[in-house]
């Protein structure tokens, strides 16, 4: 049962969602008019520094709060900077640093980059794949001071963007650093590191994904029971039938341990073993059943959800894509089947049942 | 109705924890004692009643049951633990497991009181096998085209017909069954079938062991001659059955042994790997591993909610789609995973050992207690679809 902070924070997300962020509304508009008034929308209520105590600027919610506004999120395949700037803030209040009220993103988003910070405090290097990077107009930025893990707040135009989108069309551009002096910056707290971060973003992301899943669930089986093929709504057939349950599947799989994930997070003090083992695997187990669901529901909908016109990709494309950041689920899954080998088989059903 | 999934993150209580490392060291004992073998699966007799008894006497069989019926009014959660635990451990546990998951329920349902305190206790003390009977010649996932009739008659009723495909009839001594007690009317093809406790010893039953492709005995045909089924038997309403089938599914269907029962290949799997595998080998190793706890997190909810007095149906099925699949082809998986090391490699003998059984045990996976269709089709009518 969600604890009724978490309620009330989803709660007020999906008001502002399905006023501002409706996807048939969006997927319909000329332009990103509809960008500005739903994020005003979204700082009024507070949600994009949700993870940000009072006393460094935000509106102080717990984490489960955050998740569970980020699940809703993922149910309207929310098309806006929430989760970064929602991780960014977190970063930053993990080194006291005030956070600004701007869209914000993370950097980087893949385990593989690395920023460095040069001996006069100037930072270098090249992130990948950053999530709106080009719509933001701050970054949060874990650096490598000489081995030690430094948190950075930076000026977006103090950078070098390329150009890239996602699969979605979502803004996902490689960010270069060239000698870039940071507005603010603090050492990380002791233990933290750049896979603490890459846990983090994983952990958004399979909520996120969860969410949309569930979406994807609910149009599909409204559909399969409003299509009439041979005389009969196409969900009354049994081949249809038996996807349909598959992609149930999936989606309660993806809730079950994005679910798990999130709630081990907002219990833990540090990102441990338990964090490291629960958020790579709801990573790697969304990133599977979003590949798996995606394939299923386009086969419902046939033709219409292969359109433009129609709304379907604007959740299937985006959770698609959603997979790749903050490691995929190749990356985890190795980094996950190296840690299990190192403790060795005798330590294997501990684990599991540890959690 | 919309597809409303719930899979709330349910933790196991500290309580479950001290219990654990309880069962843990009793299955340690067993194991230094000679009881069982936990990385041999395939052999040993995985009946063994002095092992039950034991079992029994920890108080671990029926222990979510009253108290005045011989149970320990113990959590769903705490019988998670026990169970995961023994499974994991390969224990022989199939003389008391069948009774403890399901019959010992079914009878705290709906039998006389008289009964359950002639029954349960039993059970609990890990004295009684129970088997089930569903499947006939005829009918097998069409459970409600069941033949097998019982004739009332005075002071009870006579059965005739047969059952197969039964586990454990060769051991058990009783059988909850299903017997058409009145034709199907036309407005209800479910109609006309009653639970019965058949007590296994009663004049006119015949035994008929069937041995399965693994090579070892585990299905029979069972035969009902003119058998006598004495009133107090009758489980629940005459001619009502299908209405008392579907609450129980949740706690046939979500429970750890959807998932574990190839479990033993995993661990195999890690040592032969040793402990610097390769990068293929790691990847799926950690899918697996991810999986894995996925279909745990989704069981353990599942009994969290069970706890609190739902009834997970939908979710229940879901978890045994999803996890009966899983175990099927992770034999499959291990295979491929360790299809490029060497024969001499350490454990490699022992993993080819324990794969070749786990190939051969894999096709039945998905057809006990419900197939993978069936499933599908409670979890398609779960989303409104029929």
């Amino acid at each position: 049962m969600p604890a009724e902070e978490e309620r009330i924070a989803a709660d007020a997300a999906a008001r502002i969602f399905a006023d501002l962020a409706d996807p048939q509304t969006i997927n319909k508009a000329a332009n990103c008019g509809w960008k500005e008034p739903l994020w005003r929308a979204l700082d009024d209520a507070g949600l994009p520094l949700a993870w940000v105590p009072e006393i460094l600027g935000g509106s102080g919610a717990n984490l489960a709060a955050g998740f569970a506004i980020l699940g809703v999120a993922g149910r309207f395949a929310l098309a806006v900077p929430l989760a970064e700037t929602l991780a960014a803030g977190w970063l930053l209040a993990s080194a006291s640093i005030k956070a600004p009220m701007a869209p914000m993103t993370v950097v980087p988003a893949r385990p593989s980059d690395r920023i460095t910070v040069e001996t006069d405090g100037r930072l270098s290097g090249r992130a990948a794949g950053v999530p709106f990077a080009q719509e933001v107009s701050r970054f949060a930025v874990l650096a490598d001071d000489r081995g030690q893990p430094l948190i950075a707040l930076v000026d977006a135009q103090d950078c070098r963007l390329n150009d890239a989108r996602n699969l979605a069309g979502d803004a996902a551009n490689t960010v270069t650093f060239d000698r870039v002096k940071p507005l603010v910056s603090a050492p990380a707290p002791s233990g933290f590191s750049q896979t603490s971060l890459m846990l983090m973003g994983s952990a958004i992301r399979s909520v996120e994904i969860a969410g949309a899943l569930e979406t994807i669930l609910s149009l599909s089986v409204a559909y399969a029971g409003e299509r009439v093929a041979f005389e009969r709504p196409i969900g009354k057939f049994q081949a249809v039938q038996q996807n349909l349950a598959r992609l149930a599947g999936e989606v309660a799989a993806a809730l079950a341990v994005s679910g798990s994930a999130a709630d081990t997070i907002a219990q833990a003090e540090t990102f441990d073993e338990a964090v490291f083992f629960e958020a790579s695997s709801a990573k790697i187990r969304t990133a599977e059943a979003a590949t798996e669901s995606a394939a299923i529901a386009h086969q419902v909908f046939g033709a219409i959800g292969f359109t433009q016109e129609h709304v379907l990709h604007r959740f299937t494309l985006r959770m698609l894509s959603w997979r790749d950041d903050f490691g995929n689920e190749s990356y985890w899954a190795a980094e996950l089947g190296k840690h299990v080998a190192r403790r060795g088989a005798g330590e294997f059903w501990p684990l599991v049942a540890s959690r | 109705m919309t597809a409303n999934l719930q899979f709330d993150p349910i933790r196991l209580p500290p309580e479950c924890e001290a219990l654990r490392a309880e069962v843990r060291a009793f299955l340690a004992d067993e194991i230094a004692a000679g009881t069982f073998d936990p990385h041999q699966a395939a052999h040993g007799d995985s009946y063994n009643r002095a092992f039950s008894r034991r079992v029994g006497a920890k108080g671990w069989i029926g222990m979510t049951w009253p108290k005045r019926y011989g149970g320990r009014e113990r959590t769903q959660l705490e019988r998670y633990v026990v169970t995961e635990e023994f499974r994991v451990a390969n224990t022989p546990s199939h003389l008391h497991f069948v009774a403890d998951r399901q019959s010992g329920p079914v009878i705290l349902k709906y039998a006389p009181e008289h009964i359950k305190e002639r029954v349960l206790p039993r059970i609990c003390h890990g004295e009684l096998c129970f088997s089930i009977g569903m499947s006939e010649p005829g009918s097998g996932s069409d459970l409600f085209a069941a033949k097998t009739k019982a004739t009332k008659i005075d002071g009870g009723w006579r059965i005739n017909g047969s059952k197969i495909w039964t586990t454990s009839a060769q051991v058990a001594d009783y059988m909850l069954a299903l017997f058409r007690t009145s034709p199907p009317t036309k407005e209800n093809r479910r109609h006309g079938l009653t639970q019965f406790l058949v007590d296994m010893k009663t004049p006119g039953i015949k035994v008929n062991p069937i041995n399965q492709m693994t090579g070892k005995p585990g299905f029979n045909e069972v035969v009902f001659d003119d058998a006598f089924v004495p009133d107090d038997h009758v489980m629940g309403e005459i001619d009502g059955a299908w209405k008392q089938a579907t609450s129980e599914l949740a706690y046939e269907r979500s429970g750890p042994e959807r998932f574990l029962e190839t479990f033993y290949v995993l661990p195999e799997l890690i040592r032969v790997l040793g402990p610097e595998p390769d990068l293929r080998s790691a990847e799926g190793l950690g899918r697996l591993v991810a999986q894995l706890h996925t279909l745990r997190r989704m069981s353990v909810s599942v009994a969290g909610m069970l706890q609190a007095g739902k009834e997970p149906v939908v979710e229940g099925s879901i978890v045994k789609d999803l996890g009966t699949l899983w175990e099927q082809k992770l034999p499959g998986r291990v295979r491929e995973l360790t299809a490029f090391l060497e024969p001499e490699a350490i454990n490699h003998a022992n993993l080819a050992e324990q794969l070749a059984f786990a190939t051969t045990v894999a096709p039945k996976l998905t057809i006990q207690g419900g197939t993978t269709e069936i499933l599908r089709g409670i979890i398609a009518r779960g989303l409104g679809l029929r």
